[in-house]
């Protein structure tokens, strides 16, 4: 029964802010995924929580408790790094133990802990070998028990999947979902992989430029993104942008080219004139027949096949780079797309923000 | 040739084969001819050493200087190990291996312990006046012993450690290139033991027990070897410092077995010391060899 609040955390380097004061909720249990491109404080709030790095204000309390000035040791976390730190002279075994050891477990109660773990990860049989006999899956399961052996209130994971090669990746990923779920341990997972965000998180704190662009579960971001770089950010290929203005008292999008593209559901807020950015995933463009209206002749300069669908990379008339996601397989040189007015995220051309409820 | 129309039998040319080899060859020859060169010079001093320490005193008193090992080995080593050699009877070479042997070990161990603490300070650890204290350290690299040698000399008596272990091994331990190449070592462990570390609750002096020096072992070895030939070698200081007979170190003695002037030197005796002289730091290399290559299987990826 673990939980995790951020108050506050500020942190600059030399003058340089890095976060712009974070504040965050973790429910018991909870997964949260940050998530952001690089340099975006990810790590570095992932560092304040463990204890590596101090915030230059805020507080970080867990469980009630404000943590904030303790040792990482007198945080009851668990951290699993990015090139796992595995000490490279002790075995599976001392690795996992150390930790415990130093704490002054008796010797039987951390062989049962270190036992337990490993038979949840299915490393038994590895427990006398040195890091570097391992492959690097088994690696990442003896960081993960490392963590698990410490029994804390808190999992934090630092990039852990980005050594593995892309198969090993997934399958892992699924692996460590299962054992949260199973363990029901709080955690905090860094990553700049949209997709592992995705798919791991109960929610996702997407991070741009030291500040939390949007925290929401990872089906809302992908449905509601808050602003553009929410958008462009999750989902892959990434949403296509648009310039526009608001048009029949806001009922319809203008477009460069007169076209008008009515929203299905009527008024958007904002007022009549306003520039704004469409955002149209690709997987949503409607690939037209013909020179219907409101069809968009993309001019393809790259076709990728991915076996079940194409992605194909195009330019508007206007000079603008515009990618589809058709379903099938295509060739041809023009494909003509018409935007779907369900399918349509509107954007204040200035700030960026989402501009409907 | 049937049925592969296409593909005409390749051409051997047997002239260019010929060369190919003959260069070969000549290039084998040229390579064998400057090592075994190379070895003659180095080893034929040692190879002299050897023979006179063989024979009687008189063979190499008379000018002779014979190449192939004569019958006195057993009473020349005998003597040099019981009595010492020399006109002067000196302290045995038993007594001078030994003291070498302990001064040896005393520098390479206290200069290890030391550069491993000051470095292990300046690396991990962020204080004021880090890298002051790096860069005095490193700045030391410039000045030779024998610079300091006088002043050294002077605090050394002042202190009254004339003649006395401490004396003799304290002022040889500081040393700026192992500090120097502890850091560089250091630097390159993974910030992220030393934060996995703090995760797990080590602290400073845990982690350089558990993590730091395991990992070090293989640099630690090597460095053993290099820095016990420089303390098992010492001359100057050791000539100046100690005075008692007893404390002699071999390489000082050596050099006072052989009398000045017209007197007549048992160069059988000095030769058999000098080859008593040579085993330790051969024997020292020869094992930390074997045991720094098992480290470095162990411990490297």
């Amino acid at each position: 029964m673990a939980t995790l609040s951020l108050h506050g955390v500020r942190k600059s380097f030399n003058n340089t802010a890095v976060l712009h004061g974070i504040d965050l909720e973790v429910a018991d249990g909870e997964l949260v995924v940050i998530v952001g491109a690089s340099g975006c404080g990810k790590s570095t709030l992932l560092r304040i929580v463990a204890g590596l790095e101090t915030p230059s204000d805020g507080q970080v309390v867990i469980n009630g408790r404000d943590v904030t000035g303790l040792e990482p040791a007198d945080r009851d976390i668990a951290m699993v790094f990015q090139n796992y730190a595995l000490y490279p002279h002790m075995s599976v075994f001392g690795n996992m133990a150390y930790g415990l050891k130093i704490r002054g477990l008796p010797r039987a109660e951390i062989d049962r802990r270190v036992r337990d773990a490993a038979g949840i990860l299915g490393i038994e049989p590895l427990l006398d070998r040195k890091p570097k006999q391992l492959s690097g899956g088994q690696r990442q399961r003896v960081a993960m028990g490392r963590a698990i052996v410490r029994e804390p209130a808190l999992f934090l994971f630092d990039e852990p999947l980005s050594n593995l090669d892309a198969k090993l990746r997934v399958q892992m990923r699924a692996e460590i979902r299962r054992l949260q779920r199973r363990l029901g341990v709080t955690s905090l997972f860094v990553t700049h992989d949209q997709v592992e965000a995705m798919t791991l998180g109960d929610r996702l704190v997407v991070m741009n430029a030291g500040r939390p662009a949007q925290v929401a579960p990872p089906m809302e971001i992908f449905a509601r993104p808050a602003d553009t770089y929410v958008a462009g950010f999750i989902g892959s290929p990434s949403m296509n942008f648009i310039p526009a203005a608001l048009d029949q008292g806001n009922a319809s999008a203008r477009l460069a080219d007169g076209t008008l593209v009515p929203f299905p559901e009527g008024h958007r807020p904002g007022s009549a004139g306003q520039p704004i950015t469409l955002g149209v995933r690709p997987e949503h463009l409607l690939p037209g027949e013909g020179e219907g209206e409101g069809a968009i002749p993309l001019a393809v300069e790259l076709i990728e096949p991915l076996g079940s669908e194409t992605v194909v990379h195009g330019r508007a008339p206007g000079g603008l780079a515009i990618t589809a996601r058709l379903p099938g397989t295509f060739s041809g040189s023009v494909l003509p797309v018409r935007l779907p007015g369900a399918h349509l995220h509107v954007f204040d051309a200035e700030t960026g923000r989402r501009l409907d409820p | 040739m049937d049925g592969s129309l296409a593909t005409p039998a390749p051409v051997r040319d047997d002239a260019l084969l010929r060369a190919t080899r003959r260069r070969r060859l000549a290039s084998r020859l040229l390579a064998h001819a400057a090592l075994l060169l190379g070895v003659a010079i180095v080893a034929f001093p040692i190879w002299m050493t050897l023979v006179g320490s063989t024979h009687d005193a008189g063979t190499i008193g008379r000018g002779d200087v014979p190449l192939l090992p004569g019958s006195h080995a057993a009473e020349n080593y005998a003597t040099a190990w019981n009595e010492g050699g020399g006109r002067t009877r000196t302290t045995p070479a038993s007594v001078m291996l030994w003291n070498s042997l302990l001064m040896a070990v005393l520098i390479a161990v206290g200069k290890i312990t030391i550069s491993i603490l000051s470095a292990y300070a300046v690396v991990f650890f962020r204080f004021p006046g880090r890298m002051i204290a790096f860069w005095a350290i490193f700045i030391t690299l410039m000045l030779p012993v024998e610079v300091r040698i006088i002043p050294t000399f002077q605090v050394i008596v002042d202190l009254n450690l004339g003649n006395s272990w401490t004396g003799l091994v304290v002022p040889l331990i500081a040393s700026a290139t192992a500090t120097l190449l502890f850091r560089q070592f250091f630097l390159t462990i993974p910030d992220e033991f030393v934060e996995a570390a703090k995760m797990d609750g080590a602290g400073p002096l845990r982690f350089l027990r558990d993590v730091v020096l395991p990992l070090s072992l293989t640099n630690i070895a090597a460095l053993f070897v290099i820095l016990f030939i420089y303390g098992w070698n010492q001359y100057l200081w050791p000539l100046l410092i100690i005075n008692d007979r007893s404390m002699e170190t071999i390489v000082v003695g050596l050099s006072k077995m052989i009398g000045r002037g017209d007197s007549q030197n048992d160069w059988n005796t000095i030769m058999a010391t000098a080859v008593l002289a040579l085993l330790p730091p051969v024997l020292v290399v020869a094992l930390m060899q074997r045991w720094f290559v098992r480290g470095l299987t162990e411990t490297e990826k």
